[in-house]
């Protein structure tokens, strides 16, 4: 049913912070390598190694600059599914092959009854659902639905393959609907914002913003090289005359 | 937005189609429908080819046709699925006027018939409108006109079509044709409203808003995510040049709109109402296409200011 599941407490979700994101394309990489083996058939690509590679993938690393001079700024920004509490990509579903799931909030897309009409996409600011040409179906971020509540995976290996694989800590997963986890504080102490908030889905996902630039206002001022007096052995009257020859 | 072509072809044919079966429909219910049962038979069958090729088209840009009848079930929900219901739905009395005609019945059910599938007809097309007003993704879309353009749209293209009809055994009738030229003024002005009211929008929203970040100034995207267009680019990041589209709305002017006029008061007031009829058509058909090509065109998507575009 695409209708939207009455609010519940609980919201998985991502934190992303902006600051320690170094736009290593880690994420990116291991959500697609983890979600082509996964939880709907492979993510196709189309001619990878050749000169116009294409293919689906869940997650999208940008990277833009900001201001000028001393003040420049370069953000890697990780773009994907964000979650949404009231997102139309589940209700304009003709089949209801997208849904938003009552128990934990996140929205998947039923690759066995999805018709690929691709009406989910063009509901989406984000652009975070993708075609696969091969499949017929929509693809997105499934929170990887498959690892994180995966009894056979060791326990610190039940979070998202992107969370996972981040070399920074730039990525973390848990309950946004409960104030007291770990990812609420830390959006709470960092004023955590929603992506395009004007737009009214209501993303779980939060992006942690960077943080203000240490950058010295002024150069520290050059002090002269501070020059030993001399003491008048004969070793330093030796070594004296010897620079006073030569140069 | 891309433009797909059977999703073109279909809004196109299945509104020519629904447009003819509504004035069919009227033209029933008023016992005013021109010839005798087999006009009646020829021009709803006509109507349900057109709505039938419409929606095979449709299908065409679906990823899994064979799953389609899985569409029908999100009715309470889903703009896309409440089309699917009312053109099926559409088909039952438009259907069985058919073959009222073809039998030649007259019974009291008939003109219950011609209402339902007058209301069928006007249902599924504005369902149709619908599917894109309601995205609030893409502004030029997102307009409360563009159900109605899309209703006076279906409905000018199907009166000239009926016009067309009837005048082939000679009885074009002058409150038809008036109606005709009603519907395309309906049509015309309802989407030069349309054109200046996205004209005057620059959109509400920004690359910094999508980004969340206002307070570090300007945005320049400096690395993008991949090094050839994906699947997000290609479908919600066409776009037309400004000159070229000022180019196709006049042609969308010319053809769907002062064309059929003139052609329209020939028939009216000129022998060979037939042949005016005929180009009056083909003007009409140029016409909707480029129209409805354009609708897609020049539609912006907000996905792209993360791909360079500074509002949307």
């Amino acid at each position: 049913m695409t209708s939207l599941p009455e609010p519940t407490s609980k919201k998985l979700g991502l934190v992303i912070d902006l600051d320690i994101c170094v736009g290593c394309q880690s994420c990116a990489t291991s959500c697609k390598e983890w979600n082509t083996g996964g939880y709907s058939a492979p993510l196709s690509d189309h001619d990878p190694y050749g000169a116009d590679p294409s293919g689906a993938w869940l997650n999208r690393i940008h990277s833009y600059e900001f201001g000028e001079g001393p003040e420049a700024k370069t953000v890697h920004f990780p773009r994907s599914c964000l979650h949404c509490e009231e997102p139309d990509c589940v209700t304009v579903c003709p089949t209801g092959a997208s849904y938003k799931r009552a128990e934990d909030g996140i929205v998947l897309v039923n690759p066995d009854t999805c018709i690929g009409c691709k009406l989910c996409s063009w509901a989406c600011p984000y652009g975070a659902r993708e075609y696969d040409y091969d499949d017929g179906v929509m693809k997105k971020c499934t929170l990887c639905v498959d690892r994180i509540y995966n009894e056979n995976l060791p326990e610190e290996d039940r979070v998202p393959a992107c969370v996972r694989s981040c070399p920074t800590g730039a990525r973390a997963f848990g309950d946004l609907g409960d104030p007291d986890s770990d990812v609420s504080r830390s959006v709470a102490e960092r004023e955590g914002f929603n992506l395009l908030e004007e737009f009214g889905y209501k993303p779980v996902n939060k992006y942690l913003p960077p943080r203000k630039a240490q950058v010295p206002t002024q150069a520290p001022e050059k002090q002269p090289e501070q020059v030993a007096a001399p003491n008048g052995t004969a070793i330093e009257k030796l070594f004296s005359w010897v620079d006073k020859t030569l140069s | 937005m891309h433009p797909a072509y059977s999703v073109i072809f279909f809004t196109t044919a299945s509104g020519a189609g629904y447009g003819l079966l509504f004035w069919l429909s009227l033209a029933q219910l008023f016992g005013q429908m021109p010839g005798g049962r087999w006009f009646g038979f020829f021009a709803i069958a006509l109507a349900l080819l057109l709505i039938t090729a419409g929606l095979l088209s449709s299908t065409l840009h679906l990823g899994r046709p064979e799953r389609a009848i899985g569409a029908f079930s999100q009715w309470r929900s889903s703009w896309l699925s409440r089309e699917g219901v009312a053109a099926v739905v559409t088909y039952v009395p438009a259907g069985l006027l058919a073959l009222f005609y073809l039998f030649g019945i007259s019974s009291g059910l008939a003109p219950v018939l011609g209402a339902l599938a007058a209301i069928g007809a006007v249902a599924t097309v504005y369902c149709t409108g619908m599917i894109y007003g309601s995205l609030r993704t893409i502004r030029q879309w997102n307009h409360p006109l563009v159900p109605y353009i899309y209703l006076a749209f279906a409905g000018s293209t199907g009166a000239i079509l009926f016009g067309f009809l009837a005048s082939l055994i000679g009885a074009a009738s002058i409150g038809l044709l008036i109606a005709t030229l009603f519907l395309i003024g309906l049509g015309t002005s309802l989407k030069i409203a349309y054109w200046k009211a996205v004209d005057a929008d620059p959109g509400q929203y920004t690359r910094e808003m999508a980004l969340g970040l206002p307070q570090l100034g300007k945005a320049r995207p400096l690395d993008p995510p991949h090094s050839t267009p994906n699947f997000v680019m290609r479908e919600m990041g066409y776009s037309v040049a400004r000159n070229h589209a000022a180019k196709l709305r006049k042609i969308v002017m010319a053809c769907l709109m002062i064309a059929p006029v003139l052609l329209v008061i020939l028939a009216l007031l000129a022998p060979l109402d037939g042949l005016w009829m005929l180009l009056a058509v083909v003007a009409a058909g140029i016409g909707i296409v480029t129209e409805r090509w354009l609708f897609f065109a020049e539609a912006e998507h907000v996905s792209q200011l993360f791909y360079g575009a500074e509002r949307a």
